[in-house]
């Protein structure tokens, strides 16, 4: 006779299941060599994969035409970065030459193509190293617009649209990569809702969503395909809403400017070690970026189009005419009911960086509490930053109440 | 980055001057005159970048265009650039972004003390010309809060694929017409007037074909111009408040006479401190040049008898030595075609394949990269740019390293030390070539 289970019982195995996917997750996290898209490639003979560097892309166009859409993101701090050094002067940021190594190291050999999105003159120009050490690969430069007139930016942005569905498409075989665009949007938006799930949850439940996870469950996304992506953050979802924890009297933070280069994950963790629940940030934010769906009636193109042009979420790389940023960041502590704000940027970052003088500013007026600093890829001594971020924390549980 | 014209500091008296360096002093203290005058006289001004800037089409409506690169980079040459930066930098700017930035925001905050000692006006409308350089947005972005007057961006697209195709043209093109036109209409109070804008064109065309010609004198043996140090004097018309104008006509034609008597002569480039003796070494040089230290980097060089032929930085205001020129019967487009031709608009290959040319066609004995921390436009790349031209040049590249308007990044032992160790390698070629 078996012995009876109770509800301790399915917790525990409820947080079995959930650690394993969170290992599956940061088992692919630490997979620079591509091996999850190699395999991929192998399960889908002609099949192409297509790499694409922070902050956004339609991966839509690509999955419409047939390629896996994967995201680079450089060579975080497990890549030892040797011949990409001698391809950088030593004040320019770290994802590019981390990324370089990465393909002169032939990891990035799975990929057939890349794309370099205008996110700054140091991706910019990466695209013509591309094109320079990699004369076999498709590479391609994608210009997202600045000018959010339908008639005039979106004309522009749909033309490129359709240059890089015809390109890709023309590669892979699919012979009718409009028709299976609709699809793929109903994929990649039931995926930013998803993910948009994962982020409301976080901000009613940090402590059952803590966002060393979350990360890790978003950036899956960026070597699986969308729908085994969206069955995996739907299970993620599923098994956090059952975690027992118990909150912790943390300091609730929203976190900005890590939207390229990425933090190691211990930087990361160790934000949450020294006190601080982050319920908001812009790490990964491509995968966000569109806020609305994007699916639904009308030619799937002109969809995609207007869906960025009227995007939502502020980016520091795309234009922002209205002014409205600061104000935007502000309305993200109230909506989150942060405590505080931490400004993380890479160093060298031109867009984090010259947005930091205006957000202090306007966080100054607003009387919120902020914190900054600078990090790379691969920062390692995380102990100077693990006090400040502490200190910050703190001073918010201490102070800031009477503040 | 940008290109400008640097008039001679005061207290440089004695310094040899030619016709068309004076001329150009004198244009540039009427223009900053006139910068400086137009609140009380009822003029609005906009402040735009250099390259790619729509110089025409501002002057048409009557305004006054304001270079934020030109007073920073004219500071520097005035010692002032280093304050403003620590005063931006106390505001909250990184030390690690573009110093052209917090020397703008830094003259800003203390006043707006212009390079000619007089306050610059605030701006009345901010012309974002987003050409070649990703920075220009946050700039202006920057601007706009301390300044809390409009902006108009221009999104000139980049020429990822090595080419200006025509969706690029019209995007700009459209731009123009249903944006910017409307925008400068507006601050001006004045309409459109294509026929104005026309002539303007022609005139540009006209100091455009003079400046070509200034610059392929460099092809003579002895070179009769510095087409770098040298070079960003003779570009500083052209790229700045000037195209478009008679004047501006008038100094090409006075610089081109200056320079024919020279060939005549068999005489190399005047430098500060006189005319060069003998020209030992012609260099292609890629980059902007340090503006803190500009004469005593100017003097490394011309001390080696070092003389630059062909640069790529004299382009970034546009590639007129390719065949660009600004077409009056088509305004507008050509006004597009000229934002997306600029130096910094090009790809790297792009980039690669004009230096080639330039070593080649200008039979330069080396070829040079001058890398500033600043400006990630020019600077992300250059490493490789170096190699692929000395791959397809068969010279070897030197590589030098400051910044713009940062003294704090000028070493000029480092550098001495750097370029004279590069120009003996060239000897010793030369040495060993002539001994085989």
């Amino acid at each position: 006779m078996s012995e009876s289970r109770g509800p301790g019982d399915a917790t525990r195995d409820g947080e079995a299941r959930l650690q394993a996917l969170v290992r599956r997750c940061r088992d692919l996290h630490e997979d620079t060599a591509l091996t999850a898209v190699r395999e991929w490639k192998e399960r889908h003979p002609g099949a192409w994969a297509v790499g694409y560097l922070p902050i956004y892309i339609p991966a839509e166009i690509l999955h419409a035409a047939g390629a896996l859409p994967v995201g680079i993101q450089g060579g975080g701090d497990r890549t030892e970065v040797i011949r990409g050094d001698a391809y950088f002067q030593s004040y320019i940021c770290r994802l590019p030459r981390s990324t370089v190594e990465l393909g002169l190291a032939g990891k990035l050999d799975a990929l057939d193509g890349m794309i370099f999105p205008a996110i700054c003159d140091v991706i910019r120009n990466l695209s013509g190293i591309w094109t320079l050490l990699f004369p076999d690969r498709y590479v391609r430069f994608l210009d997202l617009p600045q000018n959010f007139d339908p008639a005039v930016g979106g004309r522009f942005y749909r033309e490129q649209l359709e240059a890089l569905l015809s390109d890709v498409s023309a590669q892979t075989g699919v012979a009718n990569p409009r028709e299976r665009l609709r699809a793929s949007l109903e994929l990649f938006d039931a995926n930013r809702a998803l993910i948009r799930s994962l982020h409301a949850a976080r901000v009613e439940a940090p402590e059952r969503i803590p966002t060393h996870e979350a990360y890790l469950v978003q950036r899956a996304g960026h070597l699986l395909p969308v729908d085994e992506h969206n069955a995996l953050l739907q299970e993620y979802l599923d098994l956090a809403s059952h975690r027992e924890a118990v909150l912790q009297d943390n300091a609730r933070v929203v976190l900005v400017g890590a939207f390229c280069e990425q933090p190691p994950l211990a930087l990361i963790r160790s934000l949450e070690i020294a006190g601080c629940y982050i319920v908001d940030d812009d790490f990964l934010l491509g995968n966000r970026l569109l806020s609305e769906p994007v699916g639904g009636d009308g030619d799937p193109l002109d969809r995609l189009v207007a869906a960025f042009l009227r995007r939502g979420t502020p980016c520091s790389s795309i234009y922002d005419p209205e002014g409205t940023r600061v104000e935007q960041l502000v309305e993200r502590v109230r909506r989150t009911r942060a405590d505080g704000v931490v400004l993380a940027a890479p160093s060298f970052c031109d867009p984090a960086l010259l947005d930091r003088p205006d957000y202090q500013k306007g966080l100054e007026r607003a009387a919120i509490p902020f914190t900054a600093f600078k990090y790379a890829e691969n920062t390692g001594q995380l102990g100077a930053i693990r006090e400040q971020v502490g200190t910050f924390a703190e001073s918010i549980r201490l102070w800031g109440e009477t503040a | 980055m940008s290109a400008g014209p640097a008039p001679q500091p005061a207290r440089d008296a004695g310094v040899h001057k030619e016709k068309s360096m004076v001329l150009q002093k004198d244009m540039l203290a009427e223009y900053f005159e006139r910068v400086t005058t137009s609140p009380k006289a009822g003029r609005k001004v906009v402040y735009t970048f250099v390259p790619g800037n729509l110089t025409e089409l501002i002057q048409s409506f009557d305004l006054v265009p304001v270079y934020p690169e030109i007073n920073a980079l004219q500071n520097a040459m005035r010692k002032r650039s280093d304050s403003f930066i620590a005063e931006a930098e106390r505001a909250g700017h990184s030390e690690d972004v573009c110093t052209y930035v917090k020397c703008d925001v830094g003259m800003s905050i203390g006043g707006n003390i212009g390079p000619s000692g007089e306050p610059i006006p605030p701006p009345d409308l901010l012309l974002l010309s987003y050409t070649g350089c990703f920075v220009f947005m946050k700039w202006f972005e920057n601007l706009r809060t301390m300044y809390r007057c409009p902006v108009v961006m221009l999104h000139v697209p980049y020429q990822g694929e090595g080419m200006v195709t025509p969706e690029m043209r019209d995007y700009v093109v459209r731009q123009i017409r249903t944006e910017l036109i409307p925008a400068l209409e507006k601050v001006s109070g004045r309409p459109y007037d294509e026929e104005k804008l026309r002539e303007r064109l022609r005139l540009s065309a006209r100091a455009e074909d003079g400046l070509v010609r200034a610059l392929a004198s460099a092809k003579h043996r002895p070179s009769p111009i510095d087409a770098y140090f040298g070079g960003v004097y003779y570009v500083g018309p052209i790229f700045t408040a000037f195209r478009g104008t008679q004047g501006c006509v008038d100094y090409y034609d006075c610089l081109n006479e200056e320079i024919d008597e020279r060939i005549r002569a068999r005489v190399g480039p005047v430098t500060p401190e006189g005319p060069l003796g003998e020209e030992r070494y012609r260099l292609v040089v890629e980059g902007p040049p340090n503006w803190t230290h500009f004469r005593e980097f100017w003097k490394l060089f011309y001390d080696q008898g070092a003389v630059v032929v062909a640069s790529s930085y004299t382009k970034v205001g546009g590639l007129y030595d390719r065949g660009f020129r600004h077409d009056p019967d088509h305004p507008l487009e050509t006004l597009a075609d000229y934002c997306l031709g600029c130096y910094t608009n090009l790809s790297l290959p792009s980039r690669v394949e004009l230096l080639t040319r330039y070593v080649r066609e200008y039979e330069a004995d080396g070829f040079l990269i001058h890398s500033v921390k600043s400006c990630n436009s020019f600077s992300a790349g250059q490493l490789l740019i170096m190699r692929e031209v000395e791959q397809r040049s068969g010279l070897a590249g030197g590589f030098l390293e400051s910044d713009l308007v940062d003294s704090r990044y000028f070493s000029a032992a480092n550098l001495k030390n750097r370029l004279e160790s590069y120009l003996q390698m060239i000897e010793q070629k030369r040495r060993g070539g002539a001994a085989a």
